[in-house]
């Protein structure tokens, strides 16, 4: 069996006819895989059409609804377009064709973010650890290392040289999709879409290699459902010690600077703080490193004056982090080449002498690309830092607040700037009438963009002014979260497996990605809760993990504190950081492999649809804001996994949309027999964006249901969406009768008022075919 | 909201949402939607979640969604959640169906309408998140070719063929009384 992996052979001195040479690597194209014994099935390493007709398939069901942005194509020369209507821009591309170019766009930038990730995570730590690392995310509960890899590749890495061939490839494979968004390639929206759908599996894939490479690598709970609890929130911090604070996602710095404290003995000395993905995995790095909240809390936290020393790597980092650092006389320290933040490069300079100009004020950054080294000036300047700098804040006083409202011009300018349309004009107005309560009552919906301040005609720090009206409740912030636990099992696969194929498990509900909410972060810690008290599977990564924590029950427990971390129902599970989001679909797809006994060997598409129309399972972005997750999310769209957002998700510009009206669209065959047989709109959409909390919970129960799902498992699935619908619309829902396929479907306890319902819909029994949409996958043919 | 000028009350309400070269039609004179609405053969009336949160005038934005959809005899889609708001005011020609649904089904030139009758020819607007409305007028807009839209929220709309200005709630309530009153 031939493998994509190459064969390398290092020699530390050979003498020849040619010369002395040294530290001699030799690389030998491929080399014969040993141990997997797997059949490959039809598209190991896929190309950008391989998977073509599997797209074509989900798209004819969930057609793309466009809201442009803009009316107007300004990509090229020709341009500005108009493209309004039926208008073709100068190089014959529509509308429709543009929009789903600039959605490919989107998710190339999402894909190559972490795939870069992946990629730097990947050098360094096989620069640290050698190329023949193992690699381990499990131990022996683990023996599907890397199913996406498996599933995509069709190779099984082992150490983490191996992962080198994988970037590779996925390098590879993002430059023809990049290719394809250039002026006068693509044409029609379906091929984009397509395309979109390849960088979301793509994107999936370095995700994979991103979190595997750490979990071996830097020691991170392999698979640990009780992985310990940290802590999060703004009022953690001891702000009498010096403070550190990381941002980002990539997590090395952060990792070395827990070692100098360590080796250096001023562990206990010295607060490790982080914010977005990088706090994520310093915590699984070291639990008692603690996080700060998601994206949003980064003007805040920066603005309180508690971090002495701001180490910032890649990603979701503020644009304007050297500018709120001054205000706050805290050094920087960029850590990164693709966020190098205009700052002298003293990646080869004495540690000593960067700490020296740091804490002079001489220079008020350095760029420092080494990570071990960026930790030490981290470490040294935060302590020579902190006396000087007293915690010195950029917070107004409450005067301040007071007479930024006297001159307020009342223009609204901020509400129209901000993303939430918050009326700060009128919170503004109450304060000077003697009352912060309206001004801290914005702090919960506020996402801390600042954009308020940007517009303000008179330059009033308004996002301060309510950080600092609210500044009781931010002390109150302490919260635990458990950190992230990496892999789901083997043997929780094995467990759940069936319940979960057979639809007994209601659901998996993945609560994922940014901290763009509407209303605030307490929406999704509140629809996390319900899902985990109905027994579904809760799943959470990122900022969406972040803020499921920052909640409190009667006694003052978090969710992760309530709920345990196993992958089972009634589970809250903490995967980590954006990579491992890897994990959720990791779990998917091991639920074909390990419970249902498919092979994954290259066979993506037979794996895809066992998925969509199996394994119920959503993914609620909730405050999706990156381009990040738009690939992420259409890692799961080609997989077969609905992806619902909150109304801010609307700005994707496409949705992809089912018809439940249409029956001819809910067609698929029965493998038994090969005839098509009608299974009704489940799931009835690939990507939705809700307008409220309550209109997603709604949906997330109906998305869960499937096609396969067993009559005992629809009726609790039924009985889940009845429920919710009841409760948050006051009305049964008025489409049950398509998806009731026989009275056994009918939860026990409704059965009178749905029995109504299907006859007034002239309801009739269907059957539950084992289904595909794949003819290949037919066993036997009707009339065989 | 403070009087603003009349320049900027025809400037999108949240200022970065530039729309391009095709933008709403101001709605100067109420009467000119009650025109409208007289003149479509297949109107529909689409409510947003926040017309049962939005106090105005002496009730809830609900209570004239309702009494203008009775004046004019129109087919309500309503927001889910809020579909029980209409039923429990004694409105019932109303259907609750998620926004992108309904906004889906209005780019497909073959969807018969919630009655079967054919296309709808004028979607008024209400209720609405303004972000949301934006992006969802510009997907009609762009992908509904004989469908007219109407926003009758208080901010301009630019993507809607027809929009109110930035209005105060005192003139939006106006408004709306003169349009309900133009369709006797």
């Amino acid at each position: 069996m031939v493998s994509d992996k190459g064969m390398r052979i290092k020699i530390g001195e050979l003498k020849s006819d040619l010369g002395l040479f040294k530290d001699l690597e030799v690389s030998i194209g491929k080399v014969v895989s040993e141990e997997w014994l797997e059949e490959a099935g039809p598209t190991p390493f896929p190309t950008i059409t391989d998977l073509r007709d599997w797209d074509l398939k989900l798209l004819q069901r969930y057609k793309p609804f466009y809201m442009p942005f803009c009316d107007l194509c300004c990509l090229c020369t020709f341009g500005k377009c108009d493209l309004t209507g039926d208008k073709r821009g100068a190089c014959g591309l529509n509308m429709a064709g543009q929009q789903s170019r600039i959605v490919l766009l989107a998710c190339c930038i999402g894909a190559a973010t972490h795939i870069s990730h992946a990629r730097h995570l990947v050098d360094h730590l096989i620069e640290k650890f050698g190329r023949d690392h193992p690699i381990d995310v499990g131990g022996l509960s683990v023996e599907v290392e890397a199913p996406i890899t498996r599933l995509v590749c069709g190779i099984k890495p082992k150490t983490l040289g191996d992962l080198e061939d994988v970037l590779g490839y996925l390098e590879r494979e993002l430059t023809r999709l990049l290719a394809a968004t250039h002026t006068g390639q693509e044409e029609s929206n379906l091929d984009f879409e397509s395309k979109v759908f390849h960088a979301g599996m793509i994107d999936h894939v370095g995700l994979e290699i991103a979190d595997v490479a750490q979990i071996s690598a830097l020691g991170f709970p392999k698979a640990e459902p009780e992985a310990p609890l940290a802590d999060i929130g703004l009022g953690i911090v001891d702000s009498a010690k010096p403070v550190i604070l990381v941002i980002g996602h990539n997590v090395p710095p952060a990792a070395e600077i827990v070692d100098y404290l360590m080796k250096n003995g001023l562990y206990g000395g010295v607060e490790v703080t982080g914010l977005c993905c990088t706090a994520h995995d310093v915590t699984r790095y070291n639990p008692k490193a603690k996080i700060i909240g998601p994206i949003s809390w980064q003007l805040r936290f920066i603005r309180s004056g508690v971090a002495d020393v701001i180490v910032v790597d890649e990603q979701c980092i503020r644009a304007d982090t050297l500018i709120e650092a001054q205000k706050i006389k805290a050094p920087v320290i960029a850590t990164s080449d693709v966020n190098c933040m205009g700052l002298p490069n003293r990646t080869r300079d004495e540690a000593d002498r960067i700490v020296e100009d740091l804490v002079s004020g001489r220079q008020q950054g350095a760029l420092i690309l080494d990570p071990a080294k960026a930790a030490e000036v981290a470490v040294k300047t935060a302590l020579l830092v902190a006396p000087k700098r007293m915690k010195f804040k950029a917070l107004p006083d409450v005067s301040d607040i007071i007479e930024g409202a006297r001159s307020c011009r009342k223009c609204d300018d901020c509400r129209r700037a901000c993303p939430n349309d918050l009326p700060i004009r009128e919170a503004l107005a109450k304060a000077l009438e003697g009352s912060l309560d309206a001004l801290a009552s914005l702090y919960d919906e506020c996402v801390g963009c600042a954009r308020c301040e940007s517009a303000c005609p008179i330059n009033l720090p308004l996002h301060s002014f309510i950080v600092r009206a609210a500044e009781r409740r931010l002390k109150e912030e302490k919260y635990k979260i458990r950190v992230g636990r990496g892999a789901i099992q083997d043997v929780e696969i094995r467990n759940v497996g069936s319940p979960i194929v057979l639809g007994e498990i209601p659901g998996v509900v993945a609560f994922v990605g940014c901290a763009n909410y509407p209303k605030g972060g307490a929406e999704v810690a509140e629809m996390a809760i319900e899902f985990a008290r109905r027994r579904y599977i809760v799943v959470a990564s990122g900022c969406a993990a972040m803020s499921i924590a920052m909640h409190k029950d009667e006694e003052g427990k978090s969710p992760y504190e309530i709920f345990p971390g196993v992958f089972d129902a009634g589970g809250i599970v903490n995967v980590g950081s954006c990579v491992a989001n890897a994990h959720i679909a990791g779990a998917a797809i091991k639920i074909a492999s390990i419970f249902a006994k498919r092979r994954l060997r290259g066979n993506y598409e037979e794996i895809a649809d066992y998925i969509l129309n199996r394994v119920g399972a959503v993914g609620v972005a909730w405050g999706a804001m990156s381009q990040k997750a738009a690939a992420i999310a259409s890692g799961f769209w080609r997989l077969g996994v609905p992806v619902i957002v909150g109304p801010h998700g609307l700005k994707y510009r496409r949705m992809l949309l089912g018809r439940k009206d249409k029956p001819e669209d809910w067609y698929v065959y029965d493998a038994r027999t090969g005839e098509k047989v009608y299974v009704g709109p489940a799931p009835e959409h690939l990507f939705y964006a809700a307008e409220t909390k309550e209109e997603a919970m709604v949906m997330i129960a109906k998305l869960c249901m499937r096609p396969n799902d067993t009559t005992k498992g629809r009726a609790i699935k039924l009985s889940h969406y009845i429920d919710l619908h009841k409760r948050f619309f006051g009305t049964m829902p008025d489409d049950i009768h398509l998806f009731v396929r026989t009275i056994a479907d009918i939860p026990i306890t409704m059965r009178d008022e749905v029995i109504k319902m299907l006859e007034e819909k002239g309801w009739k029994e269907n059957i539950i075919p084992d289904p595909t949409l794949l003819p290949r996958l037919v066993r036997r043919r009707a009339g065989e | 909201m403070s009087k603003m000028s009349a320049a900027r009350q025809t400037e999108p309400w949240q200022t970065a949402e530039i729309p391009g070269p095709k933008k709403a039609l101001l709605i100067t004179n109420p009467q000119i939607v009650s025109a409208l609405i007289k003149r479509s053969k297949n109107p529909i009336l689409i409510v947003g979640h926040r017309a049962a949160e939005i106090k105005l005038g002496s009730g809830t934005l609900i209570d004239y969604v309702i009494r203008l959809a009775e004046a004019a005899g129109l087919q309500v889609v309503s927001a889910p959640s809020i579909r029980s708001e209409f039923i429990r005011r004694g409105f019932t020609r109303v259907a609750g169906m998620p926004l992108v649904d309904i906004a889906n089904r209005l780019t497909d030139p073959d969807w018969m309408g919630l009655d079967g009758k054919g296309q709808y020819d004028l979607a008024l607007f209400i209720g609405f998140k303004y972000y949301v409305g934006w992006l969802i007028l510009s997907g009609l807009k762009h992908f509904s070719r004989n469908l007219k839209t109407v926003s009758l929220d208080m901010y301009y709309q630019p993507h809607a063929s027809w929009s109110f200005p930035n209005i105060s709630h005192d003139e939006w309530e106006k408004n709306l009384e003169a349009i309900i009153g133009g369709l006797g």
